[in-house]
């Protein structure tokens, strides 16, 4: 939009009445309206990144009462030297990828059903999407008690269904089932979100293509590998970098389920983070650690943004 | 389209899709049912295997949910009788309410939280929305686009510096805090969903107010407000949604006073351990009201998710 609404208005109106339009000019409106947003944008957004900034280059802690000594790179020089930290990349890694795959096959395969629009299709859609808009904190914990070895519905239910003893695994107690504990949680929860970016894209294809692709005799598995794939997948990718930066910054969830545990192999990221910042308060090491993790996800996701963009030209 | 169009699924394509998406919906549901039948069950039903979907219902985990008790000596209880329905209930463990508990006040920090934020938010992201989208502002585009990539970062590094800043300030564990800081997480997403909804209202009728000698501010609210209500109401709906789950900074940043349900329901602490029957009954409390609104307002939401999402 080139012109303001007024400066249309203006350039139809005759000089007299144009010079009848009371009231404040538009810059001063423009300001007036933009101004506190702005501000608190910078109070609540911006100002706090400069100074997590600033502090990543000291040994600040916020519990000590003591002189804080600038010490360059060194925060940055530890925590990508520290194994431990890699550590925790890879639990982030695994918990990422997972969640994605599975998100999006079955979010993917539901919005591919419900736009069979078949009937009360809008009403068991809004069912499935409950799950996504509830406290993840709040049902994290309690599904908790899901997983309970003994009690636990979870695991009766696996146990009823393939015969193994209910009280025989701890979905959130072993190392080498709690990582799929989180992920299936998520998946649980976010799958819904998904769904609804696929069943936008699959709306938004024409129906004269189809049509066209039945007057030419294309089978329907070709119709769909030709014309619905491609339509979708910029939508598909939508939800993947949506899901991706979110699952990148998970905390809720997890520290509910599972806190980090057992040992470290559920730690994400933010989980870690948490740890440094407000149980050992390393103030300045987590800062430069939360920079790192900022512009990890900036640059990944900068990059997907561009992979995207050529896929829409497609 | 005609019912003999070729796209329209075929009568079997349809019931097939039917059941399973039927099927889904169903399964996903079971955790949240739990949640719901636990809450009308007592300690020993709730944790009995084989789990119990038949038991005889009762209000103790709402009742333990809202009191704190008390154990009293024989004598003691002999003494005093049970005056209400509630009483009796903890007298089965020996027990007498000593007073209310800690729930209704955070379950009330959550709506005022909630309620606050979504406000400031709607009513500073209108009036931004609408400048964005009517007047030209220098460097608009890539402003916003800064200010929603920060919502890249994970709130626990957001946290660090505003954990300094609000005890300078004297705003850690206070509403307005909340209020403030939830303000600012969702106002971007605000701000970028409604100049969506604004861009869509045709110039031309604000030129035909201000022709007719309305001032801008007239022309803002007695034509542009009325013409976004549906758009404003979605984005209201889902700052509101955010705020009311929000977990990582209410857990940091508030410990009493302002401190929201999230935090708190997950400790819920009864005789050894958790006490889950009153946790899903709070749970229940909490989620329900989210529930309702989504399947009342399905429509609005439904396209506000993938609205928002699709634009960006």
């Amino acid at each position: 939009m080139s012109e303001t609404p007024a400066a249309r208005a203006a350039a139809v109106t005759p000089p007299s009445v144009a010079r009848k339009i009371r009231g404040l000019s538009d810059r001063a409106i423009a300001w007036i309206f933009v101004g506190p947003t702005i501000f608190l944008l910078l109070a609540i957004n911006i100002f706090p990144l400069m100074w997590t900034i600033r502090l990543s280059f000291t040994d600040f802690k916020a519990n000590r009462n003591r002189e804080v000594e600038w010490i360059g790179l060194r925060n940055y020089q530890r925590i990508l030297t520290d194994s431990d930290i890699w550590l925790n990349m890879q639990a982030t890694a695994h918990f990422l990828f997972w969640t994605i795959f599975f998100q999006v096959v079955i979010g993917f395969a539901l919005a591919y059903l419900i736009n069979k629009k078949f009937k009360g299709n809008d009403l068991w859609t809004t069912i499935i999407v409950l799950p996504m808009m509830l406290s993840p904190a709040v049902v994290g914990n309690f599904w908790k008690f899901l997983y309970q070895p003994q009690i636990g519905l979870f695991n009766y239910v696996i146990g009823f269904f393939t015969g193994k003893d209910p009280s025989s695994f701890e979905m959130l107690g072993q190392v080498n089932l709690a990582p799929w504990s989180i992920v299936i949680v998520d998946t649980w929860m976010w799958t819904p979100f998904v769904m609804l970016i696929c069943l936008a894209g699959l709306r938004s294809i024409p129906d004269y293509i189809y049509e066209a692709a039945e007057v030419d005799r294309a089978s329907k598995l070709r119709q769909f590998f030709t014309i619905t794939v491609p339509m979708v997948l910029p939508f598909l990718m939508l939800a993947v970098l949506f899901r991706g930066i979110e699952n990148f910054k998970m905390f809720d969830l997890v520290v509910q389920l599972t806190g980090g545990g057992p040992g470290s192999t559920t730690e994400l990221t933010s989980i870690n983070l948490k740890r440094e910042a407000f149980e050992k308060w390393r103030t300045g090491y987590a800062s430069a650690y939360a920079i790192i993790l900022f512009v990890t996800v900036f640059g990944l996701a900068s990059i997907y943004v561009k992979a995207l963009n050529k896929v829409k030209e497609r | 389209m005609s019912s003999f169009s070729v796209t329209e699924p075929s009568n079997r394509a349809k019931w097939f899709a039917g059941t399973l998406v039927i099927v889904y919906a169903l399964v996903t549901m079971v955790p949240l049912a739990w949640i719901m039948l636990t809450g009308f069950k007592s300690p020993s039903d709730a944790i009995s295997y084989p789990p119990k979907v038949l038991f005889e219902p009762t209000l103790e985990g709402y009742v333990n949910l809202f009191t704190t008790r008390t154990r009293q000596t024989p004598e003691f209880l002999d003494a005093n009788p049970p005056q209400t329905w509630y009483e009796e209930i903890v007298r089965e463990y020996d027990m007498v309410i000593a007073g209310p508990s800690k729930f209704g006040e955070r379950f009330l920090n959550s709506v005022i939280i909630g309620f606050g934020s979504t406000f400031l938010s709607i009513f500073l992201g209108t009036l931004s929305a609408y400048a964005f989208s009517r007047f030209k502002i220098p460097f608009a585009d890539d402003l916003l686009f800064f200010i929603l990539s920060t919502r890249m970062m994970p709130p626990i590094a957001v946290a660090i510096p505003i954990f300094l800043m609000y005890r300078q300030l004297g705003l850690s564990d206070t509403h307005l805090g909340m209020i403030l800081l939830y303000t600012g997480v969702n106002i971007s997403l605000a701000v970028w969903l409604l100049k969506g909804f604004i861009d869509e209202i045709p110039l031309e009728y604000e030129e035909a107010a201000l022709i007719d000698g309305y001032t801008r501010f007239q022309a803002f609210y007695k034509v542009v407000l009325p013409q976004a209500a549906t758009g404003i109401a979605s984005t209201a709906i889902f700052c509101l949604i955010f705020a009311w789950n929000e977990y990582a900074f209410a857990v940091l940043l508030t410990s009493g006073t302002a401190q929201t349900a999230p935090p708190f329901i997950p400790t819920i602490i009864g005789v050894g351990g958790l006490d889950w029957p009153a946790v899903a009954a709070g749970a229940t409390i909490f989620l329900l009201p989210v529930m309702i609104f989504t399947i009342l307002l399905r429509k609005h939401l439904l396209r506000g998710i993938t609205f928002g999402a699709v634009r960006k």
